[in-house]
């Protein structure tokens, strides 16, 4: 594997010199690194930008993908906006809650899973939408989640 | 796990031409149903006269704001009168709520996005090309990257490189001059215009942005030719077909390409199947949650900017979300304002002030603890978000929550009468969670106000 540096040095090709645009694929793959974007993270991706770790650390806890705290080894976003809503999104996320026993935007206890609600995640044909690990399941069911958690064990 | 159904529901198939069921994601797929023939007779055009084309046709943006496409591309300045490069960015940021069809064009038809992306430079002569995709989209991305790489291999990039730059969550990104912002590596804050990004966009550079549909749609207007398509929906100003975003209480759910001109009535009957059940239909959300809701009396208003401007609705980015008499509309006008005051990024406070009181008037509503009063206060808050700030995500906040007050005066009522919400855990609505508290842009606590 390449190191952080130089695979930030790529990203920067993709833009103009002197730009800052490469802040966020750098914030990003440092994520995918790390799990979460820790101090040590934001400094990192600062260092390959030349930028300060504060103005890093600024545009990270704008969006809401950058997890400014730990999260679980998986992450769960159940859609909660209207469309999901008018069909069975809250009944998800109480599967989920009853499940896994917390809260969203609560992990578990032994770090595994985070879950999260989310507004629109664009698959409102096929309500409820549940994003594990960033891919989208579509058409979930409160009945559906034993099975996207077993999913997860293996 | 089913599927999202996209289809042509009626024609002419102009943006999903050729798909028959099979996303045309290969460049030999797409060739076959006649792809890229269009570019390549368009790069033997002067550059001029492929932006005439595009002003003939009358195209009008889909991501909501319907600003005609070719007029906006002649805004841009000709190389030879500017130094700076000229840029294309593509708002691949959908995220307005109701809305999944550009997600369906990079997923079943990207190539098609790709020579809508080349012909729009050739005509600005423009040879850097930003697409932002936002960043909940994985698969879209990939089908979309891959597309492009493809093209690239078999040169029909030529001198152009388009780059897909990944959001990382933030409905604001899909204004453009945030998107610009966040572009550039910052927080994704609107911009006072002017400037507008055809003089100074991405880089200081005249920039011409546009949503994948229409981008997507330029090929199509060369394969009819464009004054076909200025004949084609709902003309002069509603030209063309649109993706058709229907969902919530309906029985078949899906994207469907459809002239300009069709009405809800027949959107929702005869083509999604109508309402599920015994239920009968409360309301639309139509255009996408930024905008007043639609009542039933106006179902058979046709789906064109100037017969829905008529009666007070927009069509936006094509969304038609049909809510069944069992959701309270408070629920439902929580539940948008909500969403706004996650997303307002902050930087103009009637906005930011603005999208969080409404979330506490429609909570007091919903639990009983308002008064008449509290309904005109509502109206007045939205009056004073609308139209003071520098982008229109508060009025996208305070349209469709004055729409539902206003049009559904009685039910407000009812919950002032009852003492709180009259329709109980029948709502499908009802104690619907919003992750306002997660990440949020807004660094005011939310006891602030009241």
């Amino acid at each position: 594997m390449s190191s952080f540096y130089d695979e930030v040095q790529e990203l920067r090709l993709r833009y103009p010199e002197g730009t800052r645009s490469a802040v966020l694929p750098a914030l990003r793959l440092a994520q995918e690194r790390r799990g979460w974007l820790s101090r040590e993270a934001i400094e990192e991706v600062a260092d390959a930008l030349e930028l300060t770790p504060a103005y890093c650390y600024s545009v990270a806890s704008f969006y809401d993908m950058f997890h400014l705290e730990p999260v679980g080894r998986h992450t769960i976003d159940v859609c909660t906006n209207v469309c999901c809503g008018l069909v069975n999104a809250q009944a998800v996320l109480d599967a989920f809650e009853r499940e896994l026993g917390v809260r969203p935007g609560e992990t578990t206890d032994d770090g595994e899973i985070t879950l999260r609600a989310v507004e629109c995640l664009g698959g409102c044909s096929t309500p409820t939408i549940v994003a594990v690990d960033h891919v989208y399941r579509q058409s979930m069911t409160p009945e559906d989640v034993p099975a996207i958690l077993e999913g997860l064990g293996e | 796990m089913s599927e999202t159904v996209v289809r042509v529901a009626e024609g002419p198939a102009l943006v999903l031409a050729g798909y028959e069921g099979e996303p045309l994601r290969s460049l030999g797929s797409y060739r076959a149903v006649g792809g890229y023939v269009q570019l390549e007779q368009a790069r033997t055009r002067d550059p001029q006269a492929v932006i005439q084309d595009l002003i003939e046709s009358n195209l009008r943006g889909r991501g909501g704001a319907f600003f005609p496409t070719g007029r906006k591309a002649s805004f841009i300045p000709t190389p030879d009168k500017i130094a700076n490069p000229i840029y294309i960015t593509v708002n691949a940021d959908e995220s307005e709520p109701g809305t999944f069809k550009d997600r369906e064009i990079m997923l079943k038809v990207p190539h098609r996005l790709v020579e809508g992306c080349l012909i729009a430079a050739h005509a600005i002569q423009s040879k850097r090309i930003y697409i932002y995709i936002r960043g909940e989209y994985l698969e879209e991305f990939e089908s979309l990257q891959g597309a492009i790489d493809e093209a690239r291999g078999a040169g029909i990039l030529a001198e152009v490189e388009i780059v897909v730059h990944r959001g990382a969550g933030a409905y604001i990104c899909g204004e453009e001059t945030a998107l610009l912002e966040s572009l550039e590596g910052k927080r994704g804050q609107p911009r006072s215009k002017p400037p507008f990004p055809a003089v100074s966009g991405v880089y200081a550079s005249p920039t011409l942005i546009n949503n994948v549909e229409s981008i997507a749609t330029i090929p199509a207007i060369f394969a009819v030719g464009p004054e076909e398509f200025a004949k084609i929906g709902a003309p002069p100003d509603s030209t063309g077909t649109r993706l058709f975003c229907l969902s919530g209480n309906v029985e078949r759910p899906g994207v469907y390409e459809a002239p300009h001109g069709i009405t809800p009535r027949h959107l929702i009957y005869d083509i999604g199947g109508g309402v599920p059940g015994a239920h009968t239909l409360k309301a639309v959300m139509m255009g996408g949650s930024s905008f007043p809701v639609m009542t039933p009396d106006d179902l058979d208003t046709p789906l064109d900017a100037d017969s829905l401007g008529k009666k007070g609705y927009f069509i936006g980015s094509g969304v038609v979300t049909v809510i069944d008499e069992r959701t309270c509309i408070v629920q439902f006008a929580l539940r948008v304002a909500q969403f706004y005051m996650h997303e307002s990024c902050g930087k103009c406070t009637p906005c930011r002030v603005g999208t969080r009181w409404l979330v506490q008037l429609m909570r007091a509503v919903e639990d009983g603890t308002a008064t008449e009063a509290d309904l005109d206060l509502t109206l007045d808050v939205c009056d004073r978000i609308i139209g003071k700030c520098l982008c229109v995500l508060g009025d996208s906040a305070a349209m469709p929550v004055a729409s539902c007050v206003t049009k559904f005066r009685d039910e407000f009522r009812e919950h002032l009468a009852h003492g709180g919400c009259p329709f109980g855990a029948d709502s499908q609505l009802a104690g619907l969670f919003a992750p306002v508290d997660q990440h949020s842009h807004t660094p005011v606590a939310q006891e602030a106000l009241v």
